[in-house]
Order: C-alpha cells, then sequence, then structure tokens
C-alpha cells in the first residue's frame, strides 16, 4: 500500500504543516528531520528503553515483592534514608514524567487541529507538566522523616 | 500492511496505555507528594490504594506499563532493522505473547493477597 515508505522517510520540518506520509512501514512515527522534532523522535526511543529497566524494576520491588499493604510511611522514610533511591525515583519521574508529556504533545499536534486550540492545550501541559516535575522532584529531594511517627513498633 | 490489522490496534492500545500511565502517574506524584505532610496525612490516603477494587486496577496498570513498554520495543526495533519490518506479524505475535507470559503471572502474585490470605 501507500505506506510502503523507508524509515528514513524525510517530513516538513513544522509539524503544524499537513504531512503526506503519516506512517512508516513500522507503523511508528516517521524520523522527523527537523531538529526538534528529530530530538524528540529519539528522546522518546532512548527514554522508553530506559523506562523500560527503571519503571519494571520500580513495579517488581514496590507491587510484587512489597504491596500497598506494606508501604506506609515508615517504608517510604526508611527508603529514602538511602540517597541511592532518592536518585532512582527522582530520575523515574523525570524520565517518566517528560516522556509521557512528550507523547501528550504528538497528540495534541495529531488531533488539535485549530491554531488557537492548540496553543492553549500546549500552554496547559508545560503547565502542568513544569508544576507535576516540581512537586515530585521537591518531594523526593526535601523529604525529612517525622522522627517521633516511624519509632519502631 | 498497516491499516486494519495488528500493526493498527496495538498503536491505538499503545497510545490509550500511554494516556492511562500518565494520567496516573499525576495521581501518583500528587500521592507521593503528602508524604511531605507527615505520616497521618500519607497513611490516612493509602486507605484508597488498599481496597480490592483499586488492587484490581493496579494489576491492570502493570498491565498497561507492561504492553507499552513490550510494544515500545518492537516499534523501536522495526526503526532500526529493515529485516524486523519483512517479518512484522512475527514481531506483533512475540510481543502479544510476551505481554500475558508476564501479565497473568503477575496478576497470580498480586492479587493472591488481596482474595486468598
Amino acid at each position: 500500500m501507500s505506506t510502503e515508505t523507508k524509515t528514513t522517510q524525510h517530513q516538513p520540518a513544522d509539524p503544524v504543516k499537513k504531512i503526506n506520509r503519516r506512517w512508516t512501514r513500522s507503523g511508528g512515527r516517521p524520523r522527523p528531520s527537523s531538529n526538534f522534532e528529530l530530538f524528540s523522535w529519539y528522546f522518546f526511543r532512548i527514554s522508553g528503553v530506559l523506562l523500560l529497566f527503571f519503571a519494571l524494576l520500580h513495579l517488581l520491588i514496590m507491587h510484587l515483592i512489597n504491596n500497598v499493604d506494606v508501604i506506609t510511611y515508615q517504608f517510604i522514610a526508611e527508603r529514602w534514608a538511602s540517597p541511592l533511591w532518592r536518585t532512582y525515583d527522582l530520575l523515574l519521574l523525570v524520565l517518566a514524567l517528560t516522556h509521557g508529556l512528550n507523547g501528550v504533545r504528538v497528540l495534541i499536534y495529531d488531533y488539535i487541529h485549530a491554531r488557537g486550540w492548540r496553543t492553549f492545550a500546549i500552554s496547559v501541559l508545560y503547565t502542568v507538566g513544569i508544576l507535576f516535575l516540581l512537586l515530585g522532584a521537591q518531594v523526593i529531594l526535601t523529604f525529612q522523616p517525622q522522627l517521633q511517627n516511624v519509632a519502631p513498633k | 500492511m498497516y491499516r486494519g490489522q495488528s500493526g493498527m490496534w496495538l498503536w491505538i492500545l499503545h497510545r490509550l496505555t500511554g494516556v492511562g500511565i500518565l494520567g496516573f502517574l499525576f495521581l501518583h506524584i500528587a500521592d507521593t507528594y503528602l508524604v511531605g505532610f507527615g505520616a497521618e496525612y500519607f497513611n490516612e490516603l493509602l486507605f484508597l490504594y488498599k481496597n480490592p477494587p483499586f488492587r484490581v486496577l493496579e494489576w491492570f496498570l502493570v498491565g498497561a506499563v507492561l504492553f507499552h513498554g513490550f510494544n515500545g520495543i518492537r516499534v523501536i526495533v522495526m526503526d532500526f532493522w529493515d529485516k524486523a519490518v519483512d517479518n512484522h506479524k512475527l514481531l506483533v505475535q512475540i510481543t502479544i505473547i510476551a505481554f500475558f507470559v508476564v501479565w497473568l503471572p503477575s496478576g497470580y502474585f498480586m492479587l493472591k493477597p488481596v482474595f486468598f490470605h
């Protein structure tokens, strides 16, 4: 069919412009040629591979080996006593959030065509994204356990 | 080879699971933020995640992450390796089988303490 193109098919630089051929043979997004979109394309794939490790290990530890019955304030306090776990969680937060926000950015360009609504949606996305990134980073970096509440039972 | 075939359904599922995971990530950042307010606030909130319906949803969340991850690998492999594109149907089958092989046993381990304790 008409989608029989190589993955190296170049696209117009501006994602707002009409794209004639939207899909490659593989069904994925064609590798874009503009600087930012090309960066975004690689970022998806690199952060995705990293997330496969970080997110699946996170799920394995927090949802299979442990579960919500044992995850309490004390559990978090003990876990975040180690700077290694704080670094791990911060890395997971940044990777997952930027990967997800980039995904919504692509969805907005795909489904919202009116310029005004698109600008509005992108503005909301970046505002909410930066807010949640700061909230998440703040609690991971500045958390201090209340010692009277984590006394041994 | 694309429209109406397996690749299209996986593409739709990839977008849906992606949005779903991001939605949960926002909730998860909000609940983790409460840990900064102290034990009472955080432990109070956790009742939400402890009830059985939410534990089943939690298993579906794991499923969404597994599918999104495995399907993502499939897309990356096809992006960088032309031979993989020639065998795209086999790759789709491998992706689906790998997903269930990991997701179903994870459900046994995640839901056993909820329903058979």
